[in-house]
């Protein structure tokens, strides 16, 4: 098993493209040594990313935010300023198994372990990250929900890579937030996951949301109709129950060992409701 | 208040008292040797193989690529084991066959779970031993399997055993069934105890395998000499019983194996057994080289022993006044692979808590597919006592009396005959509920969708085979040796007793576990019973002590033994003596221990009897979060009888560790089985035991109901602490929700569905 | 494939070892470097009792290959005490009994320390949270608060 950490992006692409067996990147670790333990993969070369600066960096770009594919979420939750503009990406990164696992956890590895339940996803797609990915043929940028296709499916080319992901530049009165749903307080894989950014106009009223369920569906979703129910409204009664309903409709989800359907499903439509309530209260007081 | 960490004595002496554990420095360090800690020149890896299938006829097993894999040095299966005749032995607190203990330690007809090993090599390193048993071909004839205990005793499930046939019912049944044994006690009339009754609630339970869970896994380090002669280091509860299985599995005499207990990750019961022993030892022989074997988390869920689960039927019967006049149980558990679940414990402690005129509990010890059942704290009876606790909380309501008062009114006592046999010297249940009562915790209001639930529970811990010297070392300091494994804080306590007994400062003391060459025969730490018989054989061994040393003075002083005493670390002359000699400290002794008549010392060789029950109550508060069915538990308090607290801090961290074990049983912990038999949750992200943020802080009483035949009134306490929380928070959550929660865990899709569906019936 | 040849730091000492790719940096300590304070208990980041701190960053070894380590500084259980000096956290869990097997112990003392440089006077609740990444079996975690609390008020003392 080889192990190579270029400092460069090209020569990241070079050694994926170059290669004939299976190759695995590593960020973190938080997936790939797990699996690698337990068999699921036998890579014949690891590339680590790590060195390459760019993936290691949080700046401001364009009024938004460039934050790397490899920056651990212990960092994120350091960063005041990033936290205040996106306390639900950051929240959601932080909330990814252990003080330990945050510690080496990145955004990066998190979308592109290519598990649906993935804690930090579903705020990344709430929030509008667009992640750049760069391969032989160059560098693209992809909304957040279309990189990760199905569990274990990336619409990532070979040789491609994700270097960063750019968060959008917040209006004022915006906020986000992410809640999940495990049994015990710490530790699980999230059994739903919602994430909700809100953007509230003078009077108060929301004038622009998304809303991101992950581990009920094949893929983490963004929800338009979910975002719909509540435009316009100040998330009355009748808008949460409009919400709740929107996100049960979506629910396609698994009977496993974390949850059932029903109870997932279930579950679903009251995150997503107290994950908008609590943007909202953010957003008013940003 | 006892401070923490007193080393010094105020005059009353180190029991009772929270000394450091002397073990204490190693273990903050890192220094302290675990089981996968020890490693030896030149030694080998061992790995084992084992079956993917449930249920498999082993056709055929082909090492020859495996031993032809430069690096592997020895490869071991079936064949290398002899067969063993049927002989049922102690196995912790439960009983085990060598059939079946050779048959589990490595297959021979047939694989019976996923999991089970079926070969093993050993190599020059991890890798190269992975590899090896990728090149082991293994045929097998896939049969179908039975996971359920109630699928297992249908007639026409699947057969594990073909010689298997139900013992305990009359006529002797001639075909062969997953059902091992009945058992059956009883009490007066049962019949006519419900007649009495003008209340009667009968409950059907269910409870799933939970896994012991320590965080160390097993781990050994085996080497045989050309004679035959073996050393070995594990991580085990029982050393000694260690050295007889394996003495036994390989032929070998008992003298010829010496077994270390490495200091030791946890147990709770599950390190009871040997698993990677035999066969480290097997392939060392083979090798002629030290193989060191230890298990991945995962061959800890899948190959090592859980606990049952089990279906459980209650029906109880009280007068209106809160007399329990009947109990009826019928315990169904699951055993395994092979016999020898706890129901028997389970049986025997069902209604123990309780002074009864009628009870009959019948059970039933049932084998399946899954890895063979170990003991787990109190085994059998944390599941027996949480149906009884649940139904008496509901007969509780039904009469309008409070929970604690029903059971204070029914509770055993001095004098109460169990309906498993014995009368009860005196019991500390009472004392236990009157100091819950008590507590402001039972007195705090609660909110909507906030549930309060108490719950006792009985064990009735034992003694047994216990060895430990004292010796006199040449500057007055004392070397103490120990023969079970301490598994929390043992030392500590023994160091209490033997500074005490000797009258010497705590830090002159110095403990150690002895292996099975230096000691006689010690059963196993388990019954709760390390504190309680190593105390006993501590005191044996310094009386022995202060008598050879007043002996000696005597001689010395040309005095009668009425004219001296031992009394504060030295042999005193008394009366007109005292005007002619000056008093003789150990230290005084030990500068002239050769002279008078050699080294100084005691060995305690004793069995222990006379173990005391210890019961305990628990409360319990928690919130239902209605809309998914996660619960919080806001606050919990144990009360239980520990007798006399040789170190109070190790028996409050046993009542609160115990605590906390029951709340992952009852909330969320179970093995999770796919249809195809093979467990899903093999680790600790799905197999969810308590961390740190689930728990609240657990108040621990200390109640004392001295054990009289104890010579400091101590009662085992290391078990009664985990039966008590289920059926605690079974009746909180009752309180909370407005339903009876009789399947565990009450994990939230089944808690939310259960809210649903009450929601859905119109009831508020 | 050629061992990897690393040069790093461990609890302020220089060191060197070899290994494979595949190797975690538990295993590095444990086997090659026999600094058996650090335990495996899971393999998977389950259960901390592999904690390190890596640059000063909690993490379990079990989730760092030993290649990656290359030029970093590593903090393990070993490096806690200063020679004869425990460390107020290890004092304490003594005092307080916060340990009953022990296997564990390492693990959350490393865990703690790094909690106790970030917030010097955390809450019950910061402490449960931050400690989530450590499994206990035996003692429910109660003495191991108690005593976490207490290093910190010592060590606010100074």
């Amino acid at each position: 098993m080889r192990y190579e950490a270029p400092d460069s992006v090209e020569g990241a692409v070079a050694l994926l493209s170059a290669a004939t067996g299976e190759v695995r990147v590593l960020a973190g670790g938080t997936d790939l040594l797990v699996q690698m333990r337990a068999d699921v993969v036998d890579p014949e070369l690891i590339v680590d990313i790590k060195k390459i600066a760019e993936t290691r960096a949080v700046s401001e770009e364009k009024g938004g935010w460039r934050i790397g594919a490899a920056v651990t979420g212990a960092e994120l939750k350091e960063h005041a300023r990033l936290k205040k503009a996106w306390p639900g990406v950051v929240e959601a990164a932080n909330l990814i198994g252990s003080t330990q696992v945050q510690g080496r956890a990145t955004l990066g590895g998190n979308l592109c372990n290519g598990s649906p339940a993935a804690d930090s996803v579903p705020a990344l797609i709430a929030a509008g990250a667009v992640a750049t990915l760069a391969g032989p043929q160059g560098r693209r940028d992809l909304p957040v929900e279309d990189v990760m296709l199905g569990p274990r499916k990336l619409a990532l080319r070979k040789g491609e890579i994700v270097v960063s992901f750019l968060l959008p530049p917040r209006a004022p009165r915006s906020s986000d937030a992410y809640l999940r749903f495990i049994p015990r307080t710490e530790m699980d894989i999230a059994v739903v996951g919602a994430g909700v950014s809100l953007t509230l106009d003078g009077s108060g009223t929301i004038s622009a949301a998304r809303v991101s369920l992950g581990a009920v569906a094949a893929r983490v979703l963004l929800v338009a109709e979910a975002a719909q129910a509540v435009i316009g409204s100040r998330l009355d009664e009748a808008a949460q129950r409009r919400l709740e309903a929107a996100a049960r409709a979506v629910c396609r989800p698994i009977d496993d060992k974390r949850g059932t359907i029903e109870f997932r499903t279930d579950v679903a439509a009251v995150l997503t409701r107290r994950a908008a309530l609590i943007a909202l209260d953010r957003a008013r007081t940003s | 208040m006892a401070e923490n960490g007193t080393n010094g004595t105020n005059g009353q002496g180190y029991v009772g008292t929270r000394t450091i554990r002397p073990d204490g420095v190693d273990k903050v360090t890192g220094r302290a040797r675990f089981g996968a800690d020890f490693n030896l020149p030149g030694q080998l890896i061992g790995k084992v193989l084992r079956s993917p299938h449930a249920h498999a006829r082993i056709v055929s097993i082909d090492t020859s690529k495996a031993e032809a894999l430069p690096g592997v040095k020895a490869v071991i299966t079936r064949d290398d084991f002899a067969d063993q005749s049927s002989e049922f032995i102690p196995a912790g607190e439960m009983m085990m066959n060598y059939k079946d203990v050779v048959r589990n330690v490595m297959a021979r007809e047939k694989a019976l779970y996923e999991g089970h090993a079926v070969a093993a090599v050993a190599a020059t390193s991890t890798v190269i031993a992975r590899r090896a048993l990728k090149l082991i071909d293994v045929k097998y004839e896939v049969l179908p399997h039975v996971i359920d205990v109630v699928e297992a005793m249908k007639p026409g499930a699947p057969l594990l055993h073909d010689d298997l046939f139900t013992a305990g019912v009359e006529p002797k049944p001639d075909k062969p069934s997953n059902i091992a044994k009945r058992i059956e006690i009883n009490l007066g009339d049962i019949e006519a105890g419900f007649k009495k009754a003008d209340v009667v609630v009968e409950r059907e339970f269910k409870t799933a395998p939970v896994h012991q869970g320590y965080i160390e896994p097993h781990a050994a380090l085996a080497s045989v000499s050309e004679d035959g002669s073996a050393e070995l280091w594990c991580c085990t509860q029982g050393h000694f019983i260690v050295r007889a299985h394996c003495a036994r599995l390989l032929g070998l005499d008992i003298a010829k194996i010496r077994v270390t207990a490495s200091e030791i990750g946890g147990g709770f019961g599950g390190k009871t057994v040997v698993y990677l022993e035999p066969l480290a030892l097997a392939l060392s022989k083979k090798a002629k080289r030290p193989v060191k074997m230890v298990m991945s988390r995962e061959e800890v869920f899948k190959a090592s022993g859980p606990t049952s689960g089990a279906t459980v039927k209650v029906k109880m019967g009280a007068t209106k006044d809160g007399k329990f006049v009947a109990g009826f149980a019928e315990l169904k558990y699951q055993a395994g692979a092979f016999q020898g679940s706890p129901v028997q414990p389970g049986v025997f402690c069902a209604y123990a808590p309780y002074d009864m005129e009628n009870v009959k509990v019948i059970g039933y010890d049932v084998v399946s597919n899954r890895p063979k059942v170990a003991a787990y704290r109190a085994p059998g009876a944390p599941i027996s006592e949480f149906a009884v606790e649940s139904v008496v909380d509901e007969i509780a309501k039904k009469l309008g009396i409070d929970g604690i008062q029903l059971r204070m009114m029914n509770a055993a006592r001095e004098g109460t005959k169990a309906a498993y046999g014995p009368k009860f010297g005196p019991l500390g249940l009472e004392e236990t509920l009157n100091s819950i009562k008590k507590t402001e915790h039972w007195n705090t209001p609660l909110r909507k969708w906030q549930g309060r639930g108490v719950a006792s529970g009985f064990w009735f811990n034992i003694g047994g085979e216990t060895c430990a010297s004292l010796t006199i070392n040449e500057d007055g300091t004392v070397s103490l040796m120990a023969g079970t494994p301490d598994i929390g804080g043992l030392r500590a306590a023994l160091t209490n007793v033997a500074a005490d007994e000797l009258g010497i400062p705590y830090d002159k003391v110095r403990p150690i576990i002895g292996d099975t060459g230096s000691l006689g025969f010690t059963f196993l730490t388990g019954g709760s019973r390390s504190a309680f018989s190593g105390s006993m054989a501590i005191v044996e061994a310094a009386k022995q002590i202060r008598t050879e040393l007043c002996s000696r003075a005597c001689k010395l002083w040309e005095a009668k033994p009425d004219q001296v005493e031992f009394k504060d670390g030295a042999v005193r002359p008394l009366g007109a003596l005292a005007e002619k000699v000056k008093p003789m400290t150990i230290a005084d002794f030990a500068k002239v221990a050769g002279k008078t008549g050699g080294p100084i010392g005691g060995y305690g060789r004793i069995n222990a009897q006379g173990a005391g029950p210890s019961l305990g109550t628990h409360l319990v508060d928690l919130e239902v979060d209605p809309e998914t069915g996660r619960v919080t538990i806001l606050r919990y308090t144990v009360a239980q009888d520990a007798g006399k607290a040789l170190h109070p801090a190790y028996v409050e961290g046993q009542f609160q560790g115990g605590a906390v074990q029951g709340i992952g049983w009852a909330l969320n912990e179970e093995y999770i089985y796919g249809d195809d038999g093979k467990l899903q949750n093999a680790g600790f992200l799905d197999y969810r035991m308590p961390v740190a943020s689930d728990v609240p802080m657990i108040d621990a009483i200390l109640v004392e109901v001295a054990n009289p035949k104890h010579p400091y009134g101590v009662r085992g306490v290391g078990e009664t602490p985990i039966v008590p929380p289920l059926g605690a928070i079974a009746n909180a959550m009752e309180q909370a929700t407005g339903i009876r929660f009789t399947e565990l865990p009450m994990s939230p899709p089944k808690v939310l569905k259960a809210l649903k569906e009450k929601a859905a019936n119109g009831k508020s | 494939m050629a061992k990897h040849h690393i040069e790093t730091v461990v609890n302020g000492d220089a060191v060197e070892f070899l290994c494979e790719t595949e190797e975690t940096l538990l295993d590095v300590l444990r086997d090659t470097l026999n600094l058996t304070g650090s335990k495996e208990g899971c393999a998977s980041g389950d259960c901390g009792a592999c904690s390190v701190t890596l640059d000063g960053r909690l993490v379990c070894s079990c989730l760092v290959l030993g290649c990656e380590v290359a030029g970093r500084r590593i903090e393990t259980i070993e490096g806690l005490a200063k020679g004869e000096k425990l460390h107020p956290l290890q004092q304490k869990f003594l005092e307080h009994a916060a340990l009953q097997c022990g296997i564990c112990t390492p693990g959350f003392l490393v865990a703690s320390k790094a909690l106790l440089e970030r917030s010097p006077d955390p809450s019950e609740h910061e402490i449960r949270f931050w400690l989530a990444g450590n499994l206990c079996r035996c003692t429910g975690y109660d003495k191991i608060v108690s005593a976490v609390k207490d290093a910190a008020a010592t060590l606010r003392k100074g």
